[in-house]
């Protein structure tokens, strides 16, 4: 990293959105360097370390419109500004208990009564939480913008390292998470609880009898962006229910991973890490 | 009934559980303007000309040239030290990513920021020598020094000692352990301004060491120390951090003295962590020849401190290596000993004394040898301990020291006795570190270590107001330790009031006599011993005035419940004090006037040495490596507990700073000496999850050379924990035959030894 | 929209109509109201101890700018005494040596008031978890985790008995 000594953010302009169109308009007006500032938990740490600099703020806490847990079919929408916390101890619909359980893993309980998932989604640090489980089920990502709506797939959104498909003037609105995974968990290990995991991992698995029919597997920490990992549904695909099979299916599948190196772990320590937490998850999820 | 010994609520708390404390930071003034340092972005450069930034938001800007402070200089008197200046702001120079150049002045804190941010420097980048190998194969970072050692020392030389290790079982250990921060939750900070009236700079800084902040600023500005005060308030923690005297301390007091206008500086956190001071980054290298039986021989080590860039005032560079040398066969009893140490100068940050002060590197030496003895010679290494203990006392030592009575045997002894029931297996270990730690360092002690500035003795004023309150001053400075509560408790006894009539009073060089601060464990026990005198002595005088006015002598009045007692007859305290001060005519001819008396204390010698037992059980995560610890046990002995919730709170505190730098913490850096650790997200100070209850037991020994019997005890949780730590993790990988002797120790250290392991058995 | 903002904040009860600029954290605008209590121990939202209560929701201070907190009702430290009394809470940090230096005590105060609001009968582990949202270098943090317990039994046992919150 590129050493700096700052903590005090650099001068910017507030802007309070009274609702969801008012904070477009603002958006427009403002240009790209105005930013949406949602729960905070992300940016202002960013901003505190003058790392971002954003010429404006839109601050969205008045949008109450979008703090919602709505079912929608199958499927279950979130308002963009429903914080962590809520998702945490909200009593969701059959099938969604793993974004509850999968909340209490992002970093405190301050944070969380704080932090929203619009937010982290518009982060897109690659090993929040969100951000796996959104490519995992396959999220549908709502943004509104200059031009109208539209709905970017999770799998699309994510483009690399704090990167998303996210245009200037655009706002997340909305993550609809379009079916229940009633056999899904998310797992991760970080050297102190709270923190950023060092790798995230999330499953869901379709079962039939004692096997595996298909499985979905997502994770955080082993590239760039949150991101599927094909090679491990292959291997989960037909496999038993059993430790030994999400174990074999686990290390073949990470064997390709190229994962990031830093100060808190290597590649490989990722890579390990990464098939261990996939046989954990995958033995909460079929349990 | 006596005070001490009694877990009293502390006075402190019911200020700053009300948010009613006074940090420094928390004390306003009109017209304030606040710091901010414009720092190297590089650890090694040649610097041109600062620029200023344009700007009519920056008040003002001091390079080294407009600041014109006088070097900061802390000299050893010893022909292997090298003496080098800190200048207050670098000057043509650059030695560490984060040393400040300028100090920019701005109406608040934000734009203080702003400007620090805008200047600009020419530089011209040098080779940076980020690590002690590379610094000890590189060009001198100072002139005047012929290679990168501050100190090159070898205190212990035994000419036969080749041959003991000829015949002898040879154990051999090297050990490391990183760079760490002492991260008190404050970091540092201050507030300075001119008092026209006194015709005085005053300076409100968080210290462990008013007078020692005192003469630095006066010495740099070229003032007399009496045109300098110095306050400390609440102190937001230390830990050693704040025992020595920070650049940006004396910048700010000049900068009020140059512009008339009183500044205020606060550090953040990134400054904390990569731009103040740190310590503990150590390499040794230790040989030990034991006997068949498992008696230790011979014990030869070479210790390597890295130190960072300069040398810091007013302990200097040298007190982690001579304090390792020096300290290095601890509880033990070592028949010869050759010890070489060096502290050596690199491209980054200095180091202070942080807590425990080598004492975690020797003690994990120490221990990490008793335990490989142990298994090379088929014998428990808790019997190698136990075989090795000083157990007669007092004990001269090679080195020197004079060990006064301990508990050193009988601790280890509950210790293994408490965790005998554990188990342990693959995965699950046990690990032990047993101890000593000298603490109350007099003035004859660090005199052996011959520093220009040679702490040691301390002074204590008690005073009785007419209403009978007492005030108690003293030099010692508390930052969380209590002093308040205990040294009221120590007063109270002495003079028969309840500890509410005391009042302690600390941190202030106009109102308290001369001190040495708080550091090195020594406050209880020579700051308590010095309010203990004074308030004796103030009881003689009490005494004498009511044997006068209750017509009884001297050795009939005794002082109870804020009474003198005759023999059938009493007189309040506060009338006597009423009296004293309204009526001096009714005293008895020759009492001096007034009810104020001061008294110093000192102790000669060695010191004193506290002891104590850690016993740890870990679990690791056969996966993750990740370590768990289910149980820790202290069996420690500070002779007589002055009040044993804050003793347990300092050896829980203590503990936990241990454990953090056992498993957690690391200051990382680049070859090129860039800190990539600048943030609480990457420096793993230990939270509530990684910290387990910390089961405590004590036993008392109490001190010989003081008549409170308190020995200090600050600092041994941290001392203990990395080796106890580093044991039981060894412990539970003894079935993989790694050996893991480095701390911070990693997960992913454990869990590769683990997978090889697996691999080698399938 | 440009600075200063003149905003309105409530704090402990009191309101203050207050200018302040974009970029001040919720922190430094307490702090420069005199509620000095709320300190600030890392600026980046990991240490905690400028954790305080927007709307009786637990928040790093400085991870808020003063200008978001218009309109909204903010406790600190300062708000939980009874004048000179201490709280139930602050009574069992003292009684449990839940502090020494006192530099991060606000910030667990906070956190745990919001806490024990939410959750008033939590196990020791609930505790511990909640207690590692903060720093503390001081303790140990087990006198934290034995205070915010024994206030939880004590307050459980006085709803039991139907008695009020001492």
């Amino acid at each position: 990293m590129v050493y700096h000594i700052l903590v005090k953010p650099a001068s910017y302009e507030y802007h309070r959105a009274h609702d969801l169109e008012h904070a477009l308009e603002l958006l427009g007006e403002l240009g790209e360097d105005a930013k949406p500032l949602a729960g905070g938990q992300s940016l202002v740490p960013m901003m505190n370390f003058r790392l971002a600099r954003p010429s404006a703020l839109i601050d969205l806490a008045r949008l109450d419109e979008l703090r919602y847990l709505r079912p929608v079919g199958d499927g279950l929408r979130i308002g963009a500004l429903t914080t962590h916390r809520t998702v945490e101890t909200a009593t969701l619909p059959g099938g969604f208990g793993v974004l509850s359980r999968a909340a209490r893993w992002i970093g405190h309980y301050p944070i969380r009564s704080r932090g929203t998932i619009g937010g982290s989604l518009a982060h897109g640090d690659a090993t929040a939480e969100w951000c796996v489980l959104a490519v995992l089920l396959d999220a549908r990502i709502v943004l509104r913008g200059p031009r109208g709506q539209r709905t970017v797939p999770a799998a699309e959104f994510f483009h690399g390292f704090l990167s998303t498909a996210a245009e200037p003037g655009e706002l997340i609105t909305e993550v609809v998470f379009p079916s229940p995974a009633p056999r899904a968990a998310l797992t991760e290990f970080a050297q102190r609880q709270g923190d950023f995991g060092l790798v995230v991992v999330a499953v869901a698995l379709e079962t039939e009898g004692g096997h595996c029919r298909a499985a979905r597997v997502a994770a955080g920490g082993v590239g760039s962006a949150a991101q599927r990992l094909p090679a491990v549904e292959q291997a989960l695909a037909g496999a038993e229910l059993t430790e030994r099979a999400f174990a074999e299916a686990a290390r073949a599948g990470v064997a390709e991973l190229e994962p990031p190196e830093d100060i808190h772990a290597s590649a490989g320590y990722r890579r390990t890490l990464t098939a261990t937490l996939l046989r954990r998850a995958c033995l909460e999820a079929g349990a | 009934m006596t005070w001490v010994g009694k877990a009293l609520a502390r006075k402190e708390d019911h200020r700053l559980l009300r948010g009613r404390g006074r940090f420094t930071a928390d004390v306003r003034r009109t017209g304030l303007l606040h710091a901010a340092f414009a720092r190297s972005p590089v650890a090694a450069a040649r610097i041109g000309a600062v620029r200023a930034p344009d700007t009519r938001a920056v008040h003002a800007v001091f390079d080294a040239e407009s600041l014109g402070c006088a070097d900061v200089l802390a000299t050893l008197h010893r022909p292997e030290f090298v003496s080098t200046p800190m200048p207050v702001l670098a000057r043509d120079r650059v030695r560490y990513a984060g040393e400040p150049f300028a100090i920019v002045l701005a109406e608040d804190a934000y734009t203080a920021e702003d400007g620090a941010e805008l200047i600009a420097v020419a530089q011209e980048p040098l080779e940076a020598l980020a690590s002690m190998c590379a610094a000890l194969a590189g060009e001198p970072i100072h002139e005047g020094l012929t290679a990168n050692t501050f100190l090159d020392v070898f205190p212990f030389e035994d000419p036969d000692i080749d041959r003991v290790f000829a015949d002898a079982y040879t154990v051999e250990l090297e050990f490391r352990s990183a760079r760490v921060a002492a991260l008190p939750m404050e970091g540092r900070a201050c507030l300075a301004e001119w008092d026209e009236r006194d015709e005085q700079l005053v300076v409100t800084v968080s210290t462990q060491v008013p007078h020692q902040v005192r003469t630095a600023i006066a010495e740099s500005l070229w003032l007399p120390e009496r045109q300098v005060r110095v306050l400390a308030p609440d102190v937001g923690g230390g830990f050693g951090l704040k025992c020595v005297v920070g650049r940006e301390e004396i910048a700010v007091a000049a900068a009020a003295y140059r512009t008339g206008r009183a500044i205020a500086w606060s550090e953040d956190r990134v400054e904390n962590l990569t731009a103040s001071f740190h310590g503990h980054e150590q390499r040794h290298l230790v040989r030990a020849a034991f006997d068949e039986q498992g008696r230790l021989l011979a014990l030869d080590a070479d210790i390597r401190c890295d130190v960072g860039a300069y040398s810091v005032f007013p302990f200097t560079s040298g007190v982690e290596p001579l304090m390792a040398a020096t300290e290095l066969p601890g509880a033990y009893r070592v028949p010869r000993y050759r010890a070489r140490a060096r502290g050596i100068a690199t491209n980054k940050p200095p180091t202070a004394p942080y807590r425990g002060v080598s004492r975690p590197q020797i003690v994990a030496v120490m221990e990490g040898l008793m335990t490989e003895a142990g298994r090379v010679l088929g014998i428990d290494p808790v019997e190698v301990r136990r075989r090795n203990l000083i157990t007669e006392f007092p004990y001269t030592g090679v080195n020197g020291i004079t060990y006064d009575p301990g508990s050193y045997t009988e601790s280890l002894d509950r210790c293994a006795e408490l965790l005998a029931g554990e188990e342990r297996g693959p995965l699950r270990g046990i690990g032990f570190a047993c101890f000593n730690e000298r603490t109350g360092y007099g003035t004859e002690a660090f005199a052996a270590r011959k520093m220009e500035f040679t702490p040691g003795y301390e002074i204590a004023n008690a005073r009785m107001d007419p209403s009978g309150t007492v005030t108690v001053i003293t030099g010692t400075s508390a930052h969380g330790q209590g002093h308040e509560t205990t040294l009221a408790q120590v007063t109270a006894d002495r003079l028969g009031l309840h500890p509410d009539q005391v009042r302690v009073r600390q941190g202030d060089t106009e109102a308290t006599p001369y001190g040495w601060g708080t550091f090195g464990s020594r406050s209880a026990m020579i700051g308590g011993s010095a309010v203990r005198s004074a308030a004796d002595r103030l009881a003689d005088r009490i005494r004498r005035i009511a044997a006068h006015l209750l017509e009884v002598t001297e050795e009939e009045i005794e002082l109870s419940d804020g009474k003198a007692l005759g023999r059938d007859n009493s007189i309040t305290l506060a009338d006597l004090a009423r009296l004293s001060h309204f009526q001096a005519h009714r005293l008895p001819k020759g009492v001096e006037f007034g009810l104020e008396v001061q008294a110093g204390f000192d102790v000669s010698g060695s010191g004193t040495f506290s002891n104590a037992t850690h016993g740890v059980v870990v679990e690791l995560d056969p996966e993750t490596g990740a370590v768990r610890i289910p149980r820790y046990v202290v069996v420690e002995d500070c002779g007589t507990v002055l009040n044993p919730s804050i003793v347990d709170g300092q050896v829980r505190g203590g503990v936990a700073q241990g454990i953090g730098a056992a498993l957690y913490e690391r200051l990382h850096y680049e070859e090129s000496g860039q800190p990539e650790v600048a943030s609480l997200m990457d420096y793993l100070a230990p939270t509530a999850q990684e910290i387990p209850d910390i089961e405590i037991h004590h036993l008392e020994t109490p001190c010989l050379f003081n008549e409170t019997g308190a020995k200090g005890m600050g600092e041994g949780g941290t001392i203990g924990a990395p080796a106890a730590v580093l044991n039981a993790v060894n412990d539970a990988l003894s079935h993989t035959g790694v050996r893991i002797s480095e701390i911070p120790i990693r997960a992913e250290t454990i869990q590769r030894a683990l997978e090889g392991a697996c691999t080698i058995r399938t | 929209m440009h600075d200063p903002h003149l905003i309105t904040i409530t704090v402990n009860g009191t309101e203050h109509e207050v200018l302040t600029e974009s970029r001040h954290t919720l922190a430094d605008l307490l702090r420069e109201l005199g509620y000095t209590g709320t300190h600030l121990g890392c600026e980046h939202g990991i240490c905690g101890a400028c954790t305080v209560l927007v709307d009786g929701v637990p928040a790093r201070g400085c991870l808020v700018f003063g200008v978001q907190a218009d309109g909204r009702e903010v406790r600190t430290v300062e708000g939980l005494a009874d004048g000179g009394e201490l709280s139930d809470l602050q009574r069992a940090f003292a009684e449990h040596h839940g502090l020494q230096c006192g530099f991060c005590t606000p910030g667990f105060l906070m956190l745990a008031e919001a806490f024990l609001a939410e959750n008033p009968a939590p196990t020791r582990a609930e505790i511990r978890e909640v207690v590692a949202s903060n720093l503390c270098r001081c303790t140990g943090y087990q006198g934290i985790v034995d205070a915010i317990e024994d206030v939880a039994g004590k307050r459980a046992g006085a709803a039991d008995t139907g008695t009020s919150r001492p």
